[in-house]
């Protein structure tokens, strides 16, 4: 912890210290004018304002305050991993600003620690996701799955008596005792089968819940046991098909036998009844012979079988290539349908001599104004066959299925696309158009060029060249438009030949979100993951090489 | 084995981070502290439940739930110490959190939500079963065989839920007991100019909606899965294809939009309700969540049982909300002791049916909430109900069952062929 220095503190009393103006904290750098030259100065290095220590002093000291707290939790959680991982980079954070020089590091630093942590780190986890099997069924490590199933094997024998249950303890050992029914107290313990105990003391309801020899353990205590009083299993008899008693909440017992036993030695499941065995499949699951499964699994790594049933998979194979085909198709025409649209009305309502113009550029913004979500709602709401707006008012009572009909439904999706995105467009073209200078349209109109060739020639290109990376950048973000698919349609008209739940304006990322959440086969992770992995090399690739197309647009000028 | 008033490991830790938390107060956050700060205390008398991790249980519960639960919390705690700390979650989002978080260890120890999602939670190994002993027969037996799973029950129920129908009855005033006599009515009321619909049910436009129509289907003799021999549903056994679900199909076709437009795929839940309150229909097909909206706008209704459309009885299914226990609680012996003793209670179960409406599953508290006639009709109606599937083979069902049911309906195909084919997908998925 850095220490403010006691001297560098105002005086009591308030009496402003008298320093140099404020804001000169950080100087180094910049520009110095010498014999009448700029060039590039010497960093020199000034002692830092008192306001710039005190300010930094006390950020920092709240950061390191704040990461010292997060240490000792993670401390007491025994998160190794992620103790070593925190403790350098509050290391690297401290190192960072306490050192003189290193300007651009105390710039970048906070920027790049969000960026790891909130991209990097999400991506990285991604990756990883899609070389496993995380799904349903596959959620945990084996260990959580085998007590799982443990858990959830132990049965309450048919017709057995419920006991009322106290616990004890004599020396270091947990004992428990039952009264049954009818009124009988027995003692026991997990080696110590059931025993009568027939100078137990009694409560007024007839619990047994003293036994000579033997301390009774209060609520409280027994809470502060639990993990020690929940392994506790008294068998009931010699006989180990009678089962054994466990309490759940430490004041009643019931008689359990497990359906399935677990052997660790030789890593297998053996059904109590029919003698089955069930054995680790390799595919993170306990199997018998026949390929039945039990209901709980656990994560495995997978390798590129995610990748490989992306292609393969017949349910997901045929569908998979329309979606990416009308993934395309949806993002580039609403790209190019929006800009052009954007375009025209930026160059229309651009002209000088246009009356009310500011209440017509309202207007257009508006449908930019709404959430996507709530506006594919009330889309889909107009669009409704019979009852909605368009098809009653305008049509006339007419029953066009709007969203039903596979094309119109992509028709659909489209221009509900545009209304939405068009208001983006408009204002960059407006913004662009303004910026261009008006002596090159009036040399043009000099030189005879109709308003069509200045526009063509001039105009569009000088204006792509700054609108260019907003088209890119509009393409990605429709290739991955969720909101605007999923609330109007949802990915349908369902396809008729996949068993799967997807449809014809379903785009890449529904199709994710489906795989990933839907209701259809449960939740796979590992695949959806791998899908987004081919998302994102898909829209990687097309954007790279759009920059360097834009390059080659910004050399042309 | 050693008995622990504070367990011993924990002891150095305490220390450790009381000397932190000091550290931490000297850097001017206190405010941080709080949670560790552990006053002394005579060991024996009062053992230190915070030092064992085990004062305070964790509770997900959504935003409508949670008032309702405040009592009992804090009886359970002046009587036992123990916090229940209630955390308000997003309903939508909290079942996949719960798989999610679970296993990390940083789960809730206890989640409230509808039976339904329990396959779900067993196949992830997310949650332990519950030991109701005799407290089991105080419940109506509907709720607990609806949260057995696999022969062993997996949560405490606290309300049930179904559908039923509602008709106006100043529309119609007698009731009917079979779907032909329903649409009759239904059919005259709109013939004399009191009606613009004879029959509404909700429709969603991209899932149509195979709860709300499973009376009719069952009615008709067919089921989705059929029972093993502990009465729970059957993978295995998946009897949605056979001839009577083929002649529901036919059925459903004839009902539908290119039929008699008693089903219209168009009319989704909202448009159903809003023309059911503005008198519109003399019935509707529907749940005890609608009826508020309804008596509000001071339409005259009953609640009829559900019409038969095959002679069988119509049985809805019925969801059933309760209480469910991590698998991996740290605090797993208070929480069953809060969960089988204290949400038990008739005044829990009472509370929680004030907040929210849904009839009791308690059977001490059911009777009480029985006064309003709309609670006992909608009970009278649930207790011939069947549980909602829960096994997890279920949700490869909704997908193909509601699709269908809506391109029958839309008169999109053969009714029939395509009712065989989505049984074959079904079966195909569940076989994969």
């Amino acid at each position: 912890m850095p220490k403010p220095d006691l001297r560098e503190l105002p005086a009591p009393g308030g009496q402003p210290t008298p320093v140099e103006p404020s804001g000169t904290g950080a100087r180094s750098g910049g520009t110095t004018r010498t014999n009448g030259t700029l060039r590039p100065a010497k960093p020199i290095r000034h002692p830092d304002s008192l306001k710039g220590t005190i300010l930094k002093v006390v950020l920092l000291g709240l950061v390191d305050a704040f990461a010292v707290y997060v240490l000792m939790m993670l401390f007491l959680s025994q998160s190794w991993a992620a103790l070593a991982v925190s403790a350098l980079v509050v290391l690297a954070i401290n190192w960072i600003y306490l050192r003189k020089g290193g300007l651009p590091a105390k710039y970048l630093a906070p920027g790049v620690l969000f960026l790891l942590v909130f991209q990097v780190l999400v991506v990285v986890f991604s990756g990883y996701i899609a070389f496993t099997n995380y799904g349903d069924g596959h959620n945990s490590t084996k260990e959580d799955a085998i007590s799982a199933i443990q858990l959830t094997a132990q049965k309450r024998v048919p017709d057995s008596p419920a006991y009322k249950a106290a616990v004890l303890t004599k020396g270091n050992d947990f004992y428990m005792l039952f009264t049954d029914p009818a009124g009988k107290a027995q003692v026991g313990s997990t080696e110590q089968p059931l025993t009568d105990a027939p100078d137990a003391g009694k409560d007024s309801t007839g619990k047994a819940n003293s036994l000579p020899g033997y301390q009774t353990l209060k609520f409280q205590e027994i809470v502060a046991n639990q993990q020690e009083i929940l392994k506790i299993t008294v068998p009931v008899s010699a006989d180990p098909a009678d089962g054994t008693l466990r309490t759940a909440d430490g004041s009643t017992a019931y008689q359990f036998k497990p359906a399935l036993n677990y052997d660790a030695a030789t890593d297998t499941f053996t059904d109590t009844d029919t003698g089955t065995e069930y054995r680790d499949n390799g595919k993170g699951a306990f199997a018998d012979s026949k390929g039945e499964t039990l209901a709980t699994g656990w994560k495995i790594d997978v390798g590129m079988d995610n990748f490989v049933r992306a292609f393969t998979d017949p349910s997901l194979r045929g569908p998979l290539l329309g979606v990416i085909l009308w993934t395309f198709t949806f993002s580039i025409a609403s790209v190019a349908l929006t800009f052009v649209m954007g375009l025209f009305l930026a160059t229309t309502f651009n002209r000088e001599d246009l009356r009310g113009k500011k209440a017509y550029r309202i207007l257009m913004i508006l449908p930019y104004a709404f959430p996507a979500f709530l506006s594919g709602l009330v889309w889909s709401g107009i669009l409704n066959p019979e009852f909605g707006w368009l098809n009653q008012t305008l049509l006339g009572g007419a029953n066009i299925g709007w969203l039903t009909d596979p094309v119109l439904a992509k028709i659909s999706v489209l221009v509900v696309n545009v209304w939405l995105g068009f208001p983006y467009m408009f204002l960059v073209c407006t913004g662009a158009l303004q910026s261009l200078p008006s002596e090159i349209d009036e040399a043009a109109r000099m030189d005879g060029a109709s308003a069509w060739r200045v526009f063509r020639s001039i105009k569009l290109p000088l204006l792509l060249v700054s609108v260019a990376p907003l088209l890119i950048s509009s393409f990605a973000f429709n290739f991955n438009n969720f909101n605007v698919i999923y609330m109007l349609t949802g990915g349908g008209p369902r396809f008729a030949d996949t068993d799967r739940d997807i449809g014809s304006t379903d785009i890449l990322i529904t199709l994710v979100y489906k795989v990933a959440f839907g209701q259809g086969t449960g939740r796979d992770y590992g695949l959806a993951s791998a899908l987004a992995i081919i998302i994102f090399i898909i829209v990687a690739t097309i954007s790279a090489i759009s920059f360097k197309q834009t390059k080659a647009l910004e050399d042309v000028n | 084995m050693k008995v622990h008033n504070t367990l011993a490991t924990q002891t150095t830790r305490r220390i450790f981070a009381t000397g932190a938390i000091s550290v931490a107060a000297a850097l001017a956050l206190s405010a941080c502290g709080g949670s560790a700060s552990t006053a002394p205390t005579s060991e024996a008398a009062k053992p230190d439940l915070k030092a064992a991790g085990a004062g305070v249980i964790t509770m997900w519960v959504d935003a409508e739930r949670s008032p309702a639960l405040k009592d009992i919390t804090e009886k359970f705690k002046s009587d036992t110490g123990i916090e229940v700390k209630l955390v308000v979650k997003d309903f939508a989002a909290v079942r996949d959190d719960f798989i999610t978080q679970v296993p990390t260890g940083q789960g809730p120890d206890l989640i409230v939500g509808p039976h339904d999602w329990i396959g779900k939670f067993v196949q992830n190994g997310v949650i332990a079963p519950v030991e109701l002993g005799d407290k089991a027969g105080q419940f109506q037996d509907s709720s607990i065989k609806a949260m057995t799973y696999n022969g062993a029950v997996y949560g405490v129920p606290y309300a049930i839920e179904n559908i039923a129908l509602l008709r106006n009855t100043s529309i119609v005033d007698s009731k009917a007991s079979t779907l032909d006599e329903v649409v009759a009515n239904g059919k005259k009321a709109v013939a004399e100019g009191k009606a613009t619909f004879p029959f509404l049910v909700g429709m969603d436009p991209k899932q149509g909606d195979p709860y709300h129509l499973y009376p009719l289907q069952s009615s008709m003799g067919s089921q989705v899965f059929g029972k093993n021999a502990d009465g729970g549903y059957d993978a295995k056994q998946l009897l949605i294809g056979d001839a009577a679900g083929v002649e529901f199909a036919k059925k459903l076709a004839a009902w539908g939009d290119a039929g008699e437009k008693i089903i219209n795929s168009n009319i989704t839940g909202d448009i159903a309700k809003e023309k059911f309150i503005a008198g519109e229909s003399p019935y509707f097909l529907t749940g005890p969540w609608n009826v508020p909206d309804v008596q509000k706008k001071g339409i005259k209704f009953a609640v009829d049982e559900l019409p038969t459309a095959g002679g069988e009885p119509a049985q809805p299914f019925i969801g059933v909300n309760g209480f469910f226990i991590s698998a991996k609680s740290a605090n797993a012996l208070a929480t069953n002791e809060f969960v089988t003793n204290y949400l038990t209670s008739e005044s829990a179960q009472d509370s929680m049916y004030t907040a929210g409406g849904r009839p009791p599953a308690l059977k001490a508290s059911f009777e009480k909430a029985a006064s309003d006639p709309v609670v006992a009709a909608f009970g009278k109606i649930g207790s011939t109900g069947v549980p909602m599937p829960a096994i997890p083979e279920m949700s490869a069902v909704w997908a193909d069952w509601g699709a269908t049911e809506l391109a029958i309906i839309k008169g999109q195909g053969d009714p029939a062929e395509a009712w065989t084919k989505m049984a074959d997908s079904i079966k195909s998925k569940i076989g994969g």
